[in-house]
This record gives C-alpha cells, structure tokens and sequence, in this order.
C-alpha cells in the first residue's frame, strides 16, 4: 500500500551538508501496524514528514497505492508529538476535531456524525465541548487522534505521540490506538524512541540506524492477539524481540564514535 | 561554489529591497510628472530631493533640527530622571505599587496633547512648552516598564539571592535591577519616539521654533516641494533615533530569554 | 485579626484612599490658591457639568469621535490586510521593508500638514491622518503575529489539506490576534492624540478645537473641562478595548496559563 523507495533527505548545502536519510526503503501492507524504532536524532521525524507529503525528499520517493506523493495526500492522517501545538487553543473539541471535515463535502449531519464518533471512540464523550487548555496532556492527545479518525484515513501516520504523557497514560493510550485501528480498520505507521512501545503495538518493527539512517533490519513480531499491557509483556517472545532491537540499535551505535 | 551561490542570493534580496524603494520613487515622479497627481500638491520626487538638498545648505534648517532634537532631548532625560526611580521606589514595594496603582492607571490614558493649552497658557509658546509635552508623554511608558521590570523578577532567582544570605539591599541591586534594565531598555525605546512626536507636535500646533513649526510654514507658504522634503527629514530623524534604540535595547538584551535563537 | 488579613485590608484601603486623598488634595489647593492658571476643581466639575451634559456633545463630541472611529477602522482593517500579505511573503517582506520602516519613523503630526495640502480641511483629511498613523501599529503587529504561527499548526493544516483563505480565517489569524490587539492598543492611544491635534489645526468643532479655542479666549475652566473630558474619553476608550481583548483572546490567557501550569 505504502512504499518507501531510496528515499535520502540532505539538509544545507556546500559543506555545511547533512545527511539525514540515505537510500531508505521499506513497505507497509494494507491494514498493517508498523513500527518505527531507531535512536534519538536519527530522522525518525524526517523520515515520517516525507511519507506525508510535509517534506520533499532529496532524491527517492514515497508511493501511496502506486502514486508518487508530492504533496500530503488525502488518505493520510497524521498525529504530532506535540499536541499542544497542534491543537488550536482558540477552538472547542469539537471544532477541533471538524476542522479538517469542513472541505470534504459531507452534510452537516454526517459531519457531527464524525465527530461525535470519533470522540466516542477516544472515550472523550463528555469533553466535547471543553477547550484543549482545559484537557490534560494525555486527554489532548486522545483529542488529536479523536480529529485522525474523524478525517476516515486510510492510513494514519504518528510521531512519538506518547513521548511527553506519563506512564500510566501512555499505556492507556498504546490500547487505544490498538483499540480504533482495528474499529476504524486502518494502516498505521507509528513513529517512537521506545523499543518497547514499538514491540508491545507493531505488527512489524523498523530498526534504523544512526544518521545517515538506513533501515537496519525489519522485523516481524508474531506476537498473539489481543494485546496485553501486562500479559503481553510477561512473554519470553516479548522479551527475546526487545532484547534483539536493542542489540540491533547498540551494535550499530558502538561502530560509531559516540554522539 | 556555495558560497558564491549564497552570495548571489544575498544579492538578490538586496536587489528586492531596493527594488521595491526605487518602484515607489520612480511610479511617484511619473504621476506628478504626467500629471495624473496634480503637480501642486504632488511635487516630482526629484524637486522634492532638490529642496532637500538646499535646504542642507541653509542654516535655518539646522537650527530647526537641533531645535527639535533639543526638545527631544531634554523631553526624554527629564522623563527618564522621573520615571525610572519613580518605577523602582513602587516596584520594590507592594504597598506603594498598590497605593498609586489607580492613579496610574487613571492618568496613563490621557493623551497628552489635551495638555497643549495648559502648556501654552503656562509656558508660553516656547522650549518650555515643548519640554512639558514631551515629558507627560515620555514619563508613561518609561515609568509602566520600569515596574514591570521590577516586578518580573525571577523567584528562583530572588530565592537563590536569600538562600545566600544577601540583604534586601543587595538583592535589589545585585538581582532586581539587572533583571530591570531590558525593560527600561524597551521603555527608553519606546518613550524617544513619544518624545519626538510630541516634540513636533509643539512645533506644529503652538508654533515652538523647529522642524513642525517649518513643516507647517512651507505648507502655509505655498512650497509643497519643500513640505515633503522637510516630512521626509523627520522621518529619517525618527528611524535614525529609533534604530540607535533598538541596536541599544539588544545589546543589552543578549542574555534574555526573548533574544536567544531571535538573532 | 490575622495579620496577612490585616495586610490584605490595608493594601485595599490604600488602593481606594490614596486617589481619592490625591482628589481632595486637588480640591482643597485649587479652592485655597485662587491661582487664574488652575482654577478651583468644585468650578472646574460645574463647568464640565454644563459644557459636556449634554450640550455639545452633538456638536462636539460625537464628530470627534465618528472621526477617531473611522480613522482607526480604516487602520485596522489595512493594517491588518497588508500586514498578513507581508507576513506571508517573504519576498513582498523584503520588497515593503524600507518603505514600512520609514512610513512608521514619521512622527505623526508631521503628516497633517501633508492632509491639509492635499485634503484640505475637512473630515477627510483628519480620518485620513488618523488612518494613517495607526496603520503602522496594526500592521508590524500583524507581520509578526502571522510570521509567528506554530510551524506545527501550519504542519496540521497542510496534513488535513487545509488550505487558501479558510487557513487564514481558522488557523493564521486566530493565532495572530493576540498580537494584532497589541498594535490596536498602541493605535487606539495614537488616533485619539490625531484626532485632538488634528481639530487644533483645522477645524471649528471638536474636542480639541474646543479645548483650544477656550484657551485662546482665556475661558480657563472650560479649558479645563475639556481637558478632563478628553482624560475620561481616553480611559474609557483603552477601557473598551481592553475589555473586548479579554472577551476575544479568553482562549489565549487560558491557554497561556495551562502552559505555565
């Protein structure tokens, strides 16, 4: 469904140049869970503007049911890191979360449809009306995932969305997203730091290397399904796959001087 | 190579720039020229610039500029000796910001040019005139930053002060008052164009000796060529004092968190 | 009594007492001193009371302020149009640039000798001076405003394919308003001082041309009232104002202090 093919992303020019990505490839198949592990500064958020369409790539392409994407398509929906700043403060949840319906002709009905589903789904019903200042940090990101779904994309891309939530929030949050993917039946591509996260939600996971980053491996985890917080963790298999994306991101960090 | 590259792009923006300046000058001299702005109130920029440069050479003109820098001058120091006390002596105390904190508020609206027939009733037309004007309207901004930046002191910062046993006095002059000085910094910024406004105001309205008072004869007298020229003067006085502020006011801003990564 | 209520009562106390202890200093001194120059405020509040309740407010008061409101609509509207054209070009940024900083370097009265050159002496001169003097305010504020939007809101709006003026209205100018009130404020201060000066020069009606005019003809308290006049006109109007910022930006002072939180 989705393709990544070379894609290399270069910063500046002349010698000041750095080279974010480099000859990158992957894909993601329909209905697919992929996960995007690497370390810190790698290009993760990069890599993940490119597939949306928020960046150009250097040279390379990113394919969307076999077209090239040039700009951000339509069938994507995309959640941020940082909520706070792309949720506008001068807007209600529910306004919030209708903003990108207002160009898709749909009726009226049908539109607060949408949004009241998708607020349902994030379990955000009495909140509707609340303003995001008025929210905490994990209600506000279930408020910009609530405005992902409402937009019915095909495949929905996230950038670390649980990295500044607490604990406790974030595991709520990594079901919820398990949760409505399989709801709304979408493809996602999930972009974090954490092994474990990527573990614990992907159908597969992408290791990355340092910059200039390449895949380093692809890996499918065959975890059983529904996943656990607790269950799920307590597996040896759960174990075995960390224990390998770590040794996977270490080895190739200890090739390189030290950052 | 690349930096040939930057270079010529560098170029280009100049090139916007001044593009953009010589548009405006060269359409304003075709439509006087041609006759779409009527001539006599729409002077060619070059007549404009010839009188400019007459003018240069007539000692008229200077003494006119230096009148209205003096009334600058003195307009902002006598503020600023008023204000930037006036601020610290409510901004280090609660009780004393509270006691007159209706009254600022009540005066600080006023526009000072209401005060024009009082100064002229008191002061006559003269400097006298121009100086009280300027410092009514100079004294507010000054006074409103300087407490501001009094009261927005870091606590961490004045905790830190405490926990190593400094005295009320040391902490205000060791961590109040450089804390302080952006602010005053923006005030003195901001109550210089005051002053200059008023300043010109005098001239105009009272007929205080100066580059209004001439602004408004040439126009009395008929000479729109010189009327633009001698607008054209105040304005690069303006940018020239405003500009002299701002590079002040970022010096002595470079540590503050508003400045960082601004350039 | 505790004594952080006892303080508490004092600050209030003194918030109150002092401006009303200013007043009737005034009082006391003006009725005592005789002086021609400040006459006795109980005269001076008799005279505002005759003058202004409600005499001349048709013929005076309601011109200066259908100019000051005209001139100062005119202002924000452009200020704010040309301003959002400059925030989000950099190249019309650069084109504009000199030609802004000058436009907003000249002190302002130097241009009504220029309006009633070419406008003459009516109304259309003085809206026209006010407009433009407020105009540079509005418009910086508006530039930077729009240069300032979150990268991650336009990030948003471009993902969810929103785009052209329903960007503007939803996601550049909501952002930007905070920032367009603060050139309002500065504005608002600057078209009153226009609109006083401008009936000092040229004019037969209006606040200032009263307030002057009385001055002329040595009628000092009515001076006086007018002054007083165009004191409370100030406050109120910077009241209004205010007023309607924290009624709009609700949002922007929430939102400010969750972050602080």
């Amino acid at each position: 469904m989705l393709e990544v093919n070379g894609l290399s992303k270069t910063y500046g020019e002349g010698e000041r140049t750095t080279r974010a990505l480099a000859e990158l490839s992957f894909t993601v198949a329909e209905g697919e869970f992929v996960c995007v592990v690497g370390p810190s500064g790698c290009g993760k958020t990069t890599l993940l503007r490119c597939m949306a369409g928020l960046l150009p790539p250097t040279s390379g392409s990113v394919s969307l049911r076999g077209h090239v994407v040039a700009g951000p398509p339509e069938q994507v929906g995309f959640v941020f890191q940082e909520y706070s700043r792309s949720l506008m403060p001068w807007l209600s949840v529910r306004d919030n979360i209708a903003l990108p319906l207002r160009h898709k002709r749909l009726g009226k009905a049908e539109r607060t449809r949408l949004v009241e589903e998708a607020v349902e789904s994030v379990g955000l019903t009495g909140f509707i009306d609340h303003f995001p200042w008025e929210l905490s940090g994990g209600m506000q990101q279930r408020v910009a995932i609530a405005r992902a779904l409402a937009y019915e994309p095909e495949i929905l891309l996230m950038d670390e969305p649980f990295a500044s939530v607490d604990a406790q929030t974030r595991a709520d949050l990594e079901d919820l997203v398990l949760r409505v993917r399989k709801d709304y039946g979408v493809t996602v591509v999930f972009v974090t730091h954490d092994i474990d996260e990527a573990v614990y939600l992907g159908d597969r996971v992408v290791v990355l290397t340092q910059p200039p980053t390449t895949v380093q491996e692809v890996l499918a985890v065959n975890l059983p399904e529904p996943r656990d917080q607790v269950e799920t963790k307590e597996l040896p298999e759960f174990a075995h796959l960390r224990a390998h994306v770590f040794r996977a991101i270490k080895r190739r960090q200890e090739l390189r001087p030290a950052t | 190579m690349a930096h040939a590259l930057r270079t010529r792009r560098g170029l280009g923006r100049w090139a916007q720039t001044w593009a953009g300046v010589a548009t405006v000058l060269v359409l304003a001299e075709l439509a006087s020229r041609t006759g779409l702005l009527p001539q006599r109130y729409f002077p060619p920029v070059t007549e404009m610039f010839t009188a400019l440069f007459a003018a240069l050479g007539e000692p008229w003109f200077w003494l006119a500029t230096g009148q209205t820098l003096q009334g600058w001058v003195l307009g902002l120091g006598i503020a600023a000796l008023l204000a930037v006390p006036a601020g610290m002596l409510l901004g280090t105390s609660v009780v004393r910001y509270r006691a007159f904190r209706a009254v600022i508020e009540f005066l600080r609206p006023i526009p000072s040019v209401a005060l024009v027939p009082l100064a002229i009733l008191v002061y006559g037309a003269g400097l006298e005139s121009k100086v009280f004007l300027a410092v009514f309207a100079a004294f507010w901004p000054l006074l409103i930053q300087t407490l501001y930046g009094m009261q927005d002191v870091d606590p961490v910062a004045v905790d830190t002060a405490r926990a190593f046993r400094l005295t009320r006095a040391e902490r205000i002059t060791r961590v109040v008052l450089p804390g302080a000085v952006p602010y005053v910094a923006t005030g003195l910024r901001i109550s210089s164009s005051v002053a200059l406004i008023l300043a010109v105001t005098a001239e105009l309205v009272i007929g205080s000796p100066g580059l209004g008072r001439e602004i408004n004869a040439a126009r009395v007298g008929g000479a729109a060529d010189l009327l633009y020229a001698l607008i054209i003067v105040t304005g690069l006085i303006g940018w020239g004092l405003n500009s002299m502020f701002a590079a002040a006011e970022r010096r002595v801003l470079h540590w503050h968190p508003s400045q960082r990564g601004a350039r | 009594m505790n004594p952080a209520r006892r303080r508490r009562i004092l600050l209030i106390a003194l918030e109150a007492g002092v401006p009303l202890a200013v007043l009737a200093g005034w009082w006391v001194w003006s009725v005592g001193a005789d002086s021609f120059y400040f006459p006795a405020l109980p005269t001076i509040l008799t005279t505002f009371a005759d003058t202004w309740l409600f005499e001349r407010v048709g013929s005076d008061v309601v011109p200066s302020l259908a100019r000051l409101a005209a001139g100062f609509g005119i202002a924000v509207v452009a200020g704010v149009a040309i301003g959002t054209a400059l925030g989000l070009s950099p190249v019309a940024r650069r084109v504009a640039g000199p030609l802004v900083e000058f436009g907003r370097a000249v002190p302002p009265p130097a241009l009504l000798p220029f309006g009633m050159l070419v406008l003459g002496v009516g109304d259309a001169m003085k809206v026209f001076v006010i407009a433009v003097v407020c105009l540079w305010p509005v418009l910086l504020n508006t530039v930077d405003g729009v240069r300032g939007v979150d990268p991650t809101m336009l990030d948003t709006a471009r993902v969810y394919g929103i785009g052209g003026l329903e960007r503007l209205r939803r996601i550049v100018w909501p952002s930007a308003l905070p920032q367009v009130f603060a050139g309002m404020r500065t504005s608002l201060s600057l078209a009153l001082i226009l609109m006083v000066i401008s009936e000092m020069v040229a004019s037969t009606e209006g606040i200032g041309y009263f307030v002057l005019e009385s001055q002329r003809s040595f009628a000092i308290a009515e001076m006086w009232s007018g002054i007083v006049l165009l004191g409370v006109l100030g406050y109120l109007l910077n009241a209004a104002l205010a007023l309607l910022e924290r009624r709009v930006l609700r949002w922007h002072r929430a939102a400010l202090a969750s972050a602080l939180r």
